[in-house]
């Protein structure tokens, strides 16, 4: 499998998908 | 002394946006000047003349962003970084901040350092080198999306409360 980080696209995408991972980590911690 | 927080702030900017805006510029500039620089035999300039200003600014202005974050946080230091309450978001943003912070000085600086040169290093070792920096700065750009999201969010945090 190819790396996503080689590609801008992938790299993008990572960021994103993080983002929005971390978001509902940040609001599961706040008990939001 | 109440102006402190807002030169810290404005610093924090400052520092962030050259430090941000140089790894933007690593990775959707540089890399593919390089390259197309190689096949034209033109590399040298890039290598020996950008790279090693570009990154002298670029570790240093991570330096000083998180000094300035963390004398913006202040007393909050340690909410932030437990993710104590509402300072769960900026305390995100922060441990973000500190991975980025971390990655710049101990994987892609002394990796580059081989890259460009400045230190010995083989030919297996120099390729090896520049693997690791390129797909840590790569690392970097995907964690600017999140820790930006995080910083900006601090003053509407109704994003979180669904209000």
């Amino acid at each position: 499998m190819q790396n996503p980080l080689d590609s801008l696209w992938g790299t993008v995408i990572v960021g994103v998908v993080l983002t929005v991972i971390l978001y509902y980590v940040v609001k599961s911690l706040m008990g939001a | 002394m109440e102006f402190l927080p807002s030169i810290s702030r404005w610093i924090h900017f400052l520092a962030g946006v050259m430090w941000i805006g140089l790894l933007y510029y690593f990775n959707f500039v540089q890399v593919a000047a390089l390259k197309a620089a190689q096949a034209d035999g033109t590399a040298a300039g890039i290598s020996k003349h950008v790279a090693p200003r570009a990154l002298l600014y670029f570790r240093w202005a991570a330096v000083v962003t998180w000094l300035s974050g963390a004398a913006l946080l202040g007393a909050n230091f340690m909410d932030a970084f437990l993710f104590r309450g509402s300072y769960a978001v900026i305390g995100m943003g922060a441990w973000l901040g500190t991975i980025m912070l971390i990655n710049v000085w101990v994987f892609i600086w002394p990796n580059q350092k081989k890259v460009l040169g400045l230190v010995q290093a083989s030919d297996e070792e120099k390729n090896r080198a520049r693997r690791i920096a390129f797909l840590v700065s790569r690392l970097n750009v995907a964690l600017s999306f999140p820790l930006l999201f995080f910083m900006g969010a601090g003053p509407h945090m109704a994003v979180f409360y669904g209000g």
